[in-house]
């Protein structure tokens, strides 16, 4: 009993002095370790790969108009990508995203074509129906509990049918109608598919967006409360909730956001070709995901960049155009993505077993 | 004996003001399974009120209804004397109830800093700007860790990379740091080994000291018995035993706990299966001495 109290009536004495010194079993972690540690530097080891390789066997990808065209490639792709990439990180899928935007541009189109209205109404119009199928995306999910990949892939079929369906009441086509001789036309395209021009080569206005936005999101994953709490409802939603994380505003936020993004994206289209084929979009969602995982986002949360799908993204745009400057069989694309895939996951599994090692 | 750990705990225990956290036959059903059923406690400032229980006696959901998991169905919940309903662990939070979960709420794969003020992160700047302080963070949870006595050579290591004591350690200093009024540990010391767990009771300690009324969640006698006040034992949802330190002794409590009539019981039991399995069956005398030796292991081992 004495020795039982013993503790406990030394313990007047704590809070114990600091302890100096280092209680020695924690080493410093290498410097190349903590480089390892960052999620993207997988996918940029590959991006630096696969450059040098196309370089050295096509010899019409070292020209900068090439670049341009790799660019603007990663570039669509990519601004997707982010949406997505934040909302893997915070531990979900959106299987509907890739239909969400030509649902998106359709609704921009239809709503301008048939209220024959300035073209900024049906960009506003199209806003609005994004956010709220990313909303309805985030609330179904938290108010079922059921599993993403499930809820989504509801809704990726609801958007696809109706994309379809609405479509052919309205033009009796699968295709919109023209908007380009519309009010506000020019200056739309202007904003959302323009060019600009330099070093005597056009880059769409897609690819510095897509910088700008990868920014953006790279500020708001790291430097934001709300990229805290991305973090920790993508790792452990349950221990979010129990120190006050609001999980429910976080998750839908994040689909709400691949809202943003689908919309941004399908303005662009819509603006570029003047008219949207309704069928579009199918299987995009995959090629965010894998770009989102290839930049060494963790699949099932928790873990992450903004810039690996970039740097994803960028790797795309490379393999699908280097193809064709390499003078090969594009039919191989999407294998050569697969593969591309599987290393990266592969890598990013080694990766992550470094960084987190004792 | 009881009278020298006595002076040992009230030398230090501050205040006897009116309690921060009341609970007045205070009760939780979930559908028709009645987990807690008219549980009164009170959470002094200064004052370490241990909560005991064999598992399933319905300590966890106590905890779940005083840091605002779940909420309780029947009677009374009192926060500095007014009835409450906390909806979100937040609102508990911001009543200055601060939780060290058994599971620790922390998140792996995020670093130690970022751990430490997850939902209550410290930033700068105007809106469009506005931004995590990093720096102040940083130096913040490295003083408060530092306090407890860890030492981190790495802020921004994964959280998962710590020991499991460590983490512990963390998780009861993030507590202690937001915590302010009362901290609420539940069965700190389960996974710990004998000198991991001195640590936290020398924490639970210095908390104390430092004002804050703990509730210290815990299956544990010894433990308990090391630095509490006052002492509530659970069974099958309801109060077996409430009583202050100057009522009762650790053997009684021990009693409680491991469930005195039931330890009878059990040794009758085992001396049952004894005579089944073996065919011979050996002398009586032998049989007692036996189940009594067994017993005791079984005591010493729920210790």
């Amino acid at each position: 009993m004495t020795q039982a109290t013993a503790p406990a009536a030394s313990s007047s004495s704590l809070p114990a002095p600091p302890a100096a010194q280092k209680d020695g079993r924690t080493a410093q972690r290498s410097l190349g370790r903590r480089l390892l540690a960052r999620p993207e530097v997988g996918a940029l080891i590959a991006a630096i790969g696969v450059y040098l390789f196309f370089f050295s066997v096509a010899p019409s990808f070292r020209e900068l108009g090439s670049l341009s065209t790799v660019l603007y490639q990663a570039s669509v792709m990519g601004i997707m990508a982010l949406p997505v990439a934040l909302l893997m990180i915070g531990g979900e899928f959106d299987l509907s995203a890739g239909v969400a935007v030509t649902t998106s541009a359709l609704t921009a189109a239809i709503i301008s074509f048939q209220l024959t209205v300035n073209v900024w109404t049906g960009v506003f119009v199209a806003l609005i129906v994004s956010l709220a199928v990313g909303a309805f995306n985030g609330w179904l999910l938290i108010r079922t509990g059921l599993p993403s990949f499930l809820v989504t892939l509801g809704s990726f079929l609801i958007l696809q049918g109706s994309n379809l369906a609405i479509t052919k009441i309205f033009t009796e086509n699968v295709a919109s109608d023209s908007i380009a001789d519309m009010d506000g036309f020019e200056q739309a395209k202007s904003v959302f598919a323009s060019e600009v021009t330099l070093a005597g080569v056009d880059f769409k206005i897609t690819i510095f967006y897509w910088l700008v936005f990868a920014a953006i999101a790279t500020w708001l994953l790291l430097r934001t409360k709300f990229g805290n709490w991305i973090f920790a409802v993508g790792g452990n939603k349950d221990s979010a909730r129990a120190v006050g994380v609001p999980v429910a505003f976080t998750k839908i936020a994040l689909f709400m956001g691949v809202g943003v993004g689908a919309w941004f994206v399908g303005m662009h289209l819509l603006f570029s070709f003047n008219t949207v084929q309704s069928n579009e979009g199918v299987g995009n969602e995959f090629l965010y995901i894998i770009a989102a995982v290839i930049g060494g986002c963790l699949l099932t949360g928790g873990y992450g960049s903004a810039i690996g799908p970039v740097i994803g993204a960028f790797i795309f745009g490379m393999v699908n155009q280097g193809i064709v400057y390499a003078n090969w069989n594009p039919d191989w694309f999407k294998a050569f993505l697969g593969v591309m895939l599987l290393i990266a996951a592969l890598v990013n599994l080694w990766v992550r077993s470094q960084a987190t090692r004792r | 004996m009881t009278n020298t750990s006595e002076a040992a705990v009230s030398g230090t225990a501050v205040s006897d003001g009116a309690p921060v956290v009341e609970l007045d036959n205070a009760g939780k059903a979930y559908g028709n399974i009645r987990a807690l059923h008219g549980v009164s406690l009170s959470v002094h400032p200064g004052k370490v009120t241990c909560v005991l229980g064999d598992n399933g006696a319905g300590k966890s959901t106590l905890i779940k209804i005083i840091s605002g998991l779940h909420q309780h169905t029947e009677g009374e919940f009192l926060v500095d004397g007014r009835p409450v309903r906390f909806n979100t662990p937040r609102e508990a939070l911001d009543a200055g109830i601060a939780t060290v979960y058994q599971d620790l709420a922390t998140v792996p794969l995020m670093p130690v800093w970022r751990n430490f003020f997850l939902g209550s992160e410290i930033t700068k700047g105007p809106w469009p700007l506005r931004r995590l302080d990093i720096e102040k963070m940083k130096e913040t949870a490295g003083q408060e860790l530092r306090n407890m006595g860890i030492v981190l050579d790495d802020l921004d290591q994964p959280i998962g990379t710590l020991s499991g004591g460590q983490r512990q350690c963390v998780a009861i200093a993030r507590a202690v740091y937001f915590g302010a009024r009362v901290l609420i540990l539940d069965e700190p010391t389960a996974a710990l080994g004998v000198k991991q767990s001195g640590v936290v009771l020398k924490y639970i300690a210095a908390a104390r000291d430092r004002g804050l009324g703990v509730i210290f969640i815990t299956h544990n006698p010894h433990h308990a018995y090391m630095v509490g006040d006052h002492f509530s034992v659970l069974r099958l949802g309801t109060l077996e035993l409430s009583a202050a330190r100057d009522q009762v002794s650790l053997e009684e409590l021990t009693n409680h706990m491991a469930g005195g009539t039931e330890l009878a019981a059990l040794k009758h039991e085992l001396a049952q299966v004894r005579g089944v399995d073996v065919e011979e069956l050996p002398e009586a005398e032998d049989l007692t001495a036996t189940a009594t030796a067994t017993a005791t292991a079984t005591k010493d081992g729920a210790a």
